[in-house]
């Protein structure tokens, strides 16, 4: 997938401005912004439902906008799966293959019903269905038309651990298989488990896209939570380490809840090996807020603040 | 940023939208899915047949539906009324149910966004949908048919009296009725089902829309061009058939009228699908938008299909006169007196013998003599047959409906036209020239006599 300079506007409403994306076959890409930032338009045009108003965009090798439909083999939802609540899970996956036709290349109801993990209710009524369920039976009428490019919309909403594994495990085995994936999800842990690469839109444009490490390493200083057997004296060995932070200092009290640091991953690197010299257990070290998380706040915070003061100039 | 070349791993071949007979199976599986649906269907082929019989079987009968006051003498009037009452409420609702609630139902659910990447063609989502909504209104329409002339026939095939007392055999009967039948359907709902989407009122409008114009059809005053091009007509003007000659004028403007109606109302449901964004999840229809493309237009094909009507035939008023009643009461009557004359005293005597006259004023000559009301009162007169220039006169009462159908009530003398019984094949029953039902033809020319 490569759009370059995509636009897309509602009325006097930029939704999307000069966007560009590359997506390699195979990659999980993360599509990441705050409400109203443009990634359901985004998806939208990906999937065929709109056609951008600048800007090229090209689906699994073929030019796509007015007049040039999206080639086959490219699905997914937006705004939540379709499904017919009055009709079984197995139903809605029968009516959708029957709907395809014989020819076209169609997965077996039964196997998608399995990847997702709802054998035990395929007969069942959609009707009474949670959101999790249904999230999974339509990512299983995604796969029944065995996609090279899969467009999903917030796939992980109302998703139990469960039915979370049974999606990562689909998608991660779809790539694998040389799939591309492209999801949008407010679960910033999910993305992190999921995806390669991201892209973070905040007002129709693009703020950053590229692999996670990258965001991590541009965001030097992330809080990360520290459990060790003896914290007090870990504290005062971070303390003793240059370029970190201790931000949890709770003067004195008792170890139990651990501590905080603020501090960039080389100087992380320093601290272990300085809290092993010093016998000191380390139980975790984890980051309080995700980098993709940090990245995306910091980001949108930022955009927000520059149109501020473009609007008071 | 990455830069990363894409390099398709297959061949890439355009999507091809899915043809309209594979889509059109979709939403009838979708719609056959539906207990309402399925409900109604069963209720379509069960429901007549039994309402026919139980009440045919009823010491009281619905006298103020057409036909009504005849089940006990034979079931083709059973058949009658399950039609004449589908006009005025079922099928308003049948049309919601279905046709009203196939475009609206999708947007309920959330659902155009994965029929559009699956489908990939408006175009052919819009043709599947109205194809399939006709498929389940056409299994529900024979149904009420077939199921109310099963009823009748249970109840007994026997001669119906007609509009205007002739007597129609069983065979006569049935043709009417199936032709009837046929006249009564005008498909209205896939309209306001686009224009309001989502909203409970895409379901609910054809029902009150089809109720609404039912009853202006019949009880609002409005020139006879405008009554009989609302597509509600339709549902009676197949009244006109059992009339000799039949009523053929009403007729065909009400059935070309309902047509015209039907495929604007379609084309503009059409044209508003095409125009919409998919995208937007705020899309929920407006009232100026409903104006503009939906009711604008269909107010303009009713204004010009009876501009039309009016040219053609000439009608302007009400389409009732004085000159019309008499007519068509005069002849009800010469009609109804032969039966009553064979069943009393086995006379056989013809119409052309009684040479039956009517004198009609409206209001006690206190208003013009146009019109429906209740306040119109005859006097027939007739030849007495055997006896020389001996003259008979009976009064009756009439109540005139706006769309031409009337009652005639019997005034005296009571020998004549009161109430007694009288022995009748199927047994015993009213005196025919007691009560009975009349029509007028409202887009016939007046013609004095």
């Amino acid at each position: 997938m490569r759009a370059r300079g995509l636009t897309k506007l509602f009325d006097d409403v930029v939704a999307l401005d000069k966007v560009d994306l590359d997506v390699p076959p195979g990659q999980i890409h993360g599509i990441v912004g705050p409400n109203g930032a443009g990634k359901t338009t985004l998806l939208g045009i990906l999937l065929g439902l709109a056609f951008a108003d600048g800007g090229s965009l090209e689906v699994l090798g073929a030019p796509v906008g007015r007049g040039r439909a999206v080639p086959d083999g490219v699905t997914g939802f937006v705004d939540g799966p379709g499904l017919y609540p009055a009709l079984t899970a197995r139903g809605n996956l029968a009516a959708l293959a029957r709907l395809r036709g014989p020819g076209a290349p169609t997965a077996g109801i039964d196997d998608v019903l399995e990847q997702v993990g709802l054998t035990d209710v395929a007969d069942d009524k959609v009707r009474g269905f949670s959101l999790g369920m249904r999230q999974r039976l339509g990512l299983a009428a995604a796969l029944l038309t065995k996609p090279r490019l899969l467009v999903l919309d917030e796939p992980a909403n109302g998703l139990d651990p469960a039915g979370k594994r049974h999606v990562h495990r689909t998608l991660a085995r779809l790539a694998a298989d040389g799939a591309t994936v492209i999801l949008s999800s407010h679960r910033m842990d999910d993305l992190e488990e999921l995806c390669s690469e991201v892209t973070i839109l905040a007002t129709g444009r693009v703020t950053f896209s590229g692999p996670l490490d990258k965001l991590a390493g541009e965001n030097r200083e992330l809080d990360y939570r520290l459990m060790t057997s003896d914290n007090d004296a870990a504290r005062r060995v971070a303390a003793e380490t240059d370029g970190i932070t201790v931000v949890d200092d709770a003067g004195g009290v008792p170890n139990r809840e651990g501590l905080v640091v603020r501090a960039p991953v080389p100087a992380l690197d320093q601290l272990v090996p300085r809290l092993v010299q010093a016998s000191i257990a380390v139980r975790e070290l984890a980051p309080v807020v995700s980098p993709l998380e940090t990245a995306f706040l910091a980001l949108t915070e930022r955009q927000e603040s520059t149109q501020a003061k473009e609007s008071v100039q | 940023m990455t830069a990363t070349t894409v390099a398709p791993t297959a061949a890439v071949s355009a999507a091809r939208p899915i043809p309209v007979a594979r889509a059109f199976r979709f939403e009838l599986v979708k719609q056959l899915a539906q207990w309402r649906v399925r409900l109604l269907i069963l209720a379509c082929w069960i429901g007549p047949a039994i309402a026919v019989i139980v009440v045919s079987g009823q010491s009281t009968l619905p006298s103020d539906t057409l036909f009504g006051r005849e089940m006990h003498a034979t079931g083709w009037a059973g058949a009658l009324v399950v039609l004449s009452f589908a006009g005025s409420w079922f099928f308003p609702l049948l049309t919601s149910v279905v046709a009203g609630d196939v475009f609206s139902s999708e947007d309920r659910l959330g659902t155009w966004r994965h029929l559009l990447v699956a489908v990939r063609s408006p175009r052919r989502i819009f043709a599947a949908k109205a194809l399939a909504s006709l498929t389940v209104l056409a299994m529900c329409v024979p149904g009420l048919a077939v199921s109310g002339v099963i009823g009748g026939l249970v109840v007994g095939s026997r001669a119906l009296t007609g509009l205007d007392g002739h007597q129609l055999g069983p065979l006569d009967a049935a043709g009417k009725l199936l032709l009837a039948w046929l006249c009564a359907l005008a498909p209205i709902g896939l309209l306001a089902s686009v224009i309001f989407c989502r909203s409970p009122i895409g379901l609910l409008l054809p029902a009150f829309g089809g109720l609404a114009m039912q009853l202006a059809s019949q009880v609002l005053p409005m020139p006879a061009a405008l009554r009989v091009t609302l597509p509600s007509f339709a549902f009676l003007s197949w009244n006109g058939l059992f009339t000799s000659p039949p009523q053929l004028g009403s007729l065909i403007a009400g059935v070309a009228a309902s047509l015209a109606w039907a495929a604007v109302a379609t084309a503009l449901a059409y044209r508003l699908f095409m125009r919409r964004d998919f995208t937007s999840l705020a899309h929920d229809g407006s009232v100026r938008r409903a104006i503009t493309f939906g009711i604008a237009p269909l107010l303009a094909v009713w204004a010009l299909s009876a501009a039309v009507v009016a040219a053609a035939t000439g009608a302007t008023g009400s389409g009732i006169d004085q000159a019309k009643l008499q007519r068509s009461l005069a002849t009800s009557f010469a009609h109804l007196y032969r039966v009553q004359g064979q069943e009393v005293n086995h006379l056989n005597v013809t119409e052309a013998q009684l040479r039956v006259t009517a004198s009609c004023t409206k209001g006690s000559g206190l208003v013009a003599d146009v019109g429906p009301g209740n306040d119109w009162r005859c006097v027939v007169t007739w030849h007495l047959p055997g006896v020389n220039d001996a003259v008979g006169q009976a009064v009756y009462q009439l109540d005139v409906n706006a769309n031409g159908r009337y009652v005639a009530d019997g005034d005296g003398p009571n020998e004549v036209n009161g109430y007694f019984v009288v022995h009748t094949p199927y047994g015993i029953a009213p005196n025919p020239l007691w009560q009975f039902d009349g029509l007028v033809d409202l887009l016939s020319p007046t013609s004095k006599g």
